[in-house]
């Protein structure tokens, strides 16, 4: 081949070899940007266009998880035997630093959408009609569990109070600093309990005393313990994990 | 251009090159950010490093497999409905016999197979991308089993539940793992083959 000079201009070269000198280019810079992300996966994540992204996509998701979700879809349920011994305690604090909430001077308060804004003792809500269930209890963190909770039936308690169930959310404020909050056909679907016992105890402190919202249709973090305060709202109220990038829906 | 007696010929079309390399982008994230979510909870007495994992913490990693799945989905109906379709399925992947499977899988192993028609798969070959196909679809509705234990409980119930879901996802992972690692072993063992997925063509001497 002849030496080319160096005042070749690019219009003296084929299309095609610029056509191969752009695509190599490109693969290059391709392949840059793969090793740009396997090296730095976390700094990745926190990009600012790529967390955009990623917020986007989590917010699709809450809806396309809307869609999917039945309310008449029940969870399954087990038998006693099945029962997961001891239960796990999970929260977002270790287990010796759990919250304690004295019974005795106890009051849910009740906000946002409702009727009847007064607030609940104790003696009150045991003695609303009660059910129990055995269902599994499935962490974001992909353990599950399966425990026994017993109380009163959300959608009752929910009619009880005069809550506006068109809607959207109901948030919850918990003791242990605490919150989080779900979509209204959830809070309304018939497994979704707000529970005093666990196996047939008064919930001992570390499940959540004196109450726990169990949702056997979402993952263990959708379900609140030490609730002390609960609203109905139209806007939308994120909660503890979901304001730090969890999915707000989270249904399984 | 001088003239002689190689010309091109596209061995792979145009919309294989642009599936395969989403898939692969696809993939890469998925597993990556499938190994963080592993560590959150390990089913065995192991863990990834952090450090080839993706997302940073739990609910970055959660957020990364849960937007690539769409892309892994999407890109995958796209595949395998023109694969079905257009009979690319039937003509580059079958007909595919144990025997012959076996034997290539030990010449290979030999180092003597031959690949020396890049638009034709050996049995090998044919067995390998349809296991990375088949496992994928295990992957797909084992993570709808997961993602909706409830909602698609009929679906969870033939894997064992969400606990038997949670084991067949990690196993189809293990064993897609190994074939896509084994595929680029030998990509690199041949790698005239690299250029064809993305080019197209293969120069073929007449």
């Amino acid at each position: 081949m002849k030496k080319r000079s160096m005042t070749t201009s690019l219009a003296d070269h084929s299309p095609r070899l610029i056509r191969s000198i752009e695509r190599r280019l490109f693969l290059k810079q391709g392949l840059s940007l793969g090793t740009l992300a396997l090296l730095s996966g976390c700094e990745l994540t926190d990009d600012e266009g790529v967390q955009k992204v990623l917020t986007g996509m989590s917010r699709w998701n809450d809806r396309v998880q809307g869609w999917i979700f039945n309310p008449n879809r029940l969870a399954p349920e087990y038998p006693e035997s099945a029962m997961t011994k001891p239960f796990p305690f999970n929260a977002f604090y270790g287990e010796d630093e759990v919250t304690l909430v004295d019974g005795n001077s106890y009051k849910l308060e009740v906000e946002g959408l409702v009727r009847e804004k007064r607030p609940w003792t104790l003696p009150e809500l045991y003695a609303l009609p009660q059910t129990s269930q055995i269902t599994r209890h499935i962490c974001v963190e992909g353990w599950s569990a399966i425990g026994k909770w017993s109380g009163v039936r959300f959608s009752d308690f929910l009619a009880r109070i005069g809550a506006d169930t068109t809607a959207r959310y109901v948030g919850f404020e918990c003791a242990d600093d605490y919150s989080t909050s779900i979509d209204m056909a959830t809070a309304l679907h018939p497994q979704t309990l707000l529970t005093f016992r666990f196996a047939d105890q008064i919930l001992p402190p570390k499940y959540g005393f004196p109450m726990k919202l169990r949702i056997p249709t979402k993952l263990g973090f959708k379900n609140p313990k030490h609730i002390m305060a609960m609203f109905v709202t139209n806007e939308y109220p994120g909660g503890y994990w979901e304001d730090q990038g969890y999915n707000w829906f989270s249904g399984s | 251009m001088e003239p002689s007696q190689t010309h091109w010929v596209e061995i792979h079309p145009l919309i294989v090159r642009v599936t395969h390399w989403i898939n692969a982008f696809a993939i890469l994230i998925m597993v990556t950010s499938g190994w963080r979510i592993y560590n959150a909870s390990p089913l065995f007495p192991f863990r990834f490093p952090n450090e080839i994992t993706l997302g940073g913490w739990l609910a970055g990693a959660l957020q990364w497999h849960f937007a690539a799945m769409w892309l892994l989905v999407l890109n995958g109906l796209v595949y395998v409905t023109y694969g079905i379709v257009s009979g690319h399925f039937r003509r580059k992947l079958f007909p595919l016999w144990p025997r012959a499977v076996l034997h290539d899988v030990l010449e290979a192993l030999r180092g003597k197979l031959a690949h020396d028609d890049l638009s034709m798969y050996n049995a090998a070959q044919r067995a390998a991308y349809l296991a990375i196909i088949f496992c994928l679809v295990v992957l797909v509705f084992t993570g709808l089993a997961i993602w909706k234990p409830v909602q698609f409980q009929q679906l969870a119930g033939i894997m064992g539940g969400y606990e038997g879901a949670r084991f067949l996802h990690f196993g189809a992972m293990a064993l897609m793992v190994f074939i896509a690692l084994v595929h680029i072993v030998m990509v690199i063992l041949v790698p005239r083959s690299f250029p064809t997925m993305i080019t197209g063509r293969a120069r073929r001497t007449s």
